[in-house]
């Protein structure tokens, strides 16, 4: 199921503006890894890389090597769409279909891909909700708009969405930013379990959230406005926490810089 | 450092010593309002200078007077401001009501003498002068067929327009059909007939009619989908720019390929405005007159055929009947005129009911 992502020299532009410089980094399956740093670093930009969400920007591309268990992202007879069934993604915000029931929302990547039967689709909702820890919550009001529910409700809406699909990768992009510490305590839970069967990438901006949750953590700086983001470290978290080994990465963790 | 900090500082603003003010009492604005009534009336038949309307008017400005002077006196400046802008602001929706409770009435009161199933069943083919009879059938079916093939052309066409423009145009040529469709909008509807009556019913018509060129309901309904067209494609723009990006974003991320996405994520997060612009389409082109005349030709008789012969429809009836030497012709004109805009509004009311049950929840 999970799947190793690696990054070779990736460089990302918007339009004439470099966002990131030479991005090398590999994430072993089935391990949560954090992406850290100052913002405009460049965190999202190469998150969204990954599973080519970054294209979708008018002017906006990508130079280097992208690679899933081996497979180029970006070689030239790859389908876009196959990428990102493959690579979920959670967005900063939840953004679940205002004009779907709950129901609706969790199997639209299904269905939208042309899954039809019935069976199959509440069967993969329920699991998708119950993996997203939501499923108690929303069993009794499957047919209500998604857009009802809390924020908390919606982000783990938005979690079940992506993980409907089976994707491989799971991108999170501060999933936990808009949300309450217990939505946040939830999710973070979550990604406790889903590690067991996905390979997770989150940018977040709350260092004990990225220590609690991740296994290895990469962090990203720029020297100064305008100039690329390059990755400074990337290591075991326990390791980025306690002893790290650029002066950069003690400053930003110990909250001298950035 | 020797130079010395200014000592003037500004002054923080005075704070009340109680949250409570005074107030005028609840029964001073209308006693106001009829004292300034009963005073205008007075001036107005004392010097003998104008009737009801001219005490109205005098009457509102000395209320936003006594109102602004009564309020300084007891509640204070701001308090007066607040209260004389408030009363201007409901004046001035008044006085955007007042026209259309006009239309409404007038259409209403005039047009009833003639609401009679007679006028909804028969047609004016053999009515002179004289009748007393006579309905507008042909003009209804009329107006329907032709609004409606309009509409099957438009919409369809308008809304895939909007969709290249704001999901996939890209640089000089997307730029350049919405300068287009924005030049569009200007067209006078008597130029879009005259085109219609150059190109179709001159040059495309006599092919299909042994080689004479020929008026048609379906020519109206060109010329009704050119004046259409402008509109739906930029209410429906701005309704799709409108759909959040982080909407596509999430489809994409699913894996959701982008035709997909419009179809089924972001064209009915928007559906309720584009409905909106349709219908606002729709009641201009069902209100036109000019194209009508110049390339359907209108006509007394009942035509079911919109591809054949001389169609009728609501708006010209009205047209040709206010226009008419015969003392029954002004109240059919009346009656077609209230059916015209009964009719918009059950389309209207309609399409927002149909676009609403689409909508979860409510």
């Amino acid at each position: 199921m999970a799947k190793r992502v690696e990054a070779a020299n990736v460089t990302a532009y918007y339009g004439g503006f470099k966002a990131i410089e030479n991005i090398n980094l590999t994430v072993e399956p089935k391990t949560v890894t954090a992406l850290i740093g100052p913002s405009g670093c460049g965190k999202s930009t190469f998150l969204r890389s990954i599973n080519r969400m970054h294209e979708v920007l008018p002017g906006a591309r990508v130079e280097g090597n992208l690679t899933i268990d081996g497979q180029d992202v970006y070689d030239r007879d790859v389908d876009v769409t196959a990428v990102r069934r493959m690579i979920g993604m959670v967005f900063q915000r939840p953004n679940p279909f205002p004009t779907m029931s709950i129901f609706d929302n969790v199997v639209a990547g299904l269905r939208l891909n042309g899954v039809r039967r019935k069976s199959i689709l509440e069967e993969a909702a329920e699991k998708a909700l119950r993996s997203a820890n939501l499923w108690d919550e929303v069993k009794d009001r499957l047919g209500k708009p998604g857009a009802g529910l809390s924020g908390g409700q919606q982000q783990r809406l938005c979690i079940a969405r992506t993980i409907a699909v089976e994707p491989q990768v799971v991108l999170m992009d501060e999933p936990c930013s808009a949300l309450d510490p217990i939505s946040t305590l939830a999710i973070e839970d979550l990604m406790f379990q889903l590690k067991d069967k996905f390979t997770i990438i989150i940018v977040t901006h709350n260092m004990q959230q990225a220590a609690r949750v991740s296994d290895r953590t990469a962090f990203f700086s720029i020297e100064k406005t305008g100039d690329p983001g390059r990755l400074i470290e990337y290591d075991n978290t326990q390791k980025i926490f306690s002893n790290p080994t650029q002066k950069k990465t003690e400053d930003y963790i110990t909250g001298r810089f950035g | 450092m020797t130079t010395t900090l200014p000592t003037h500082r500004p002054r923080p603003p005075a704070q009340p010593a109680t949250l409570r003010a005074r107030r005028l009492p609840a029964y001073a604005a209308p006693a106001i309002a009829v004292a300034a009534l009963l005073l205008s009336a007075g001036l107005v038949y004392g010097a003998g200078i104008g009737g009801p309307v001219l005490v109205v008017v005098v009457g509102a400005l000395l209320y936003l007077v006594g109102l602004f002077v009564a309020a300084n006196a007891v509640e204070g400046r701001r308090s007066a401001r607040d209260r004389t802008w408030s009363a201007l602001i409901h004046s001035a929706f008044v006085l955007a009501v007042l026209p259309l409770a006009s239309v409404v009435w007038t259409l209403v009161s005039k047009g009833s003498e003639r609401l009679d199933a007679n006028f909804f069943g028969t047609s004016m083919n053999n009515i002179g002068a004289r009748d007393a009879n006579g309905g507008a059938y042909h003009a209804i079916i009329g107006t329907l067929e032709q609004v409606g093939i309009a509409a099957l052309i438009t919409v369809p066409l308008g809304v895939l327009c909007a969709i290249y423009i704001v999901e996939y145009g890209r640089g000089r040529f997307a730029f350049t059909i919405r300068f287009f469709v924005d030049v569009m909008t200007g067209i006078p509807s008597i130029v879009t007939g005259l085109f219609v009556l150059a190109f179709w019913v001159l040059i495309v018509s006599p092919w299909f009619n042994d080689g004479r060129p020929g008026f048609s309901g379906f020519a109206a309904a060109l010329a009704l989908s050119v004046l259409m067209l402008p509109t739906v494609v930029r209410s429906t723009e701005e309704m799709l720019r409108l759909v959040p990006a982080p909407l596509r974003e999430g489809a994409y991320a699913l894996g959701v390929p982008k035709w997909k996405t419009i179809l089924r994520v972001v064209l009915p997060t928007a559906l309720p405005g584009i409905v909106t612009g349709i219908m606002l389409a729709i009641a201009r082109a069902a209100g036109e007159t000019a194209p009508v005349l110049l390339v359907a030709g209108g006509g007394a008789a009942i035509n079911f055929n919109p591809f054949e012969n001389n169609q009728s429809s609501l708006a010209l009836f009205v047209y040709q009947q206010a226009g008419e030497a015969s003392k029954y012709s002004p109240a059919r004109a009346w009656t077609a005129a209230l059916t015209l805009v009964a009719l918009v509004l059950v389309l209207t009311v309609a399409a927002k009911l149909l676009a609403r049950r689409n909508r979860l929840g409510r």
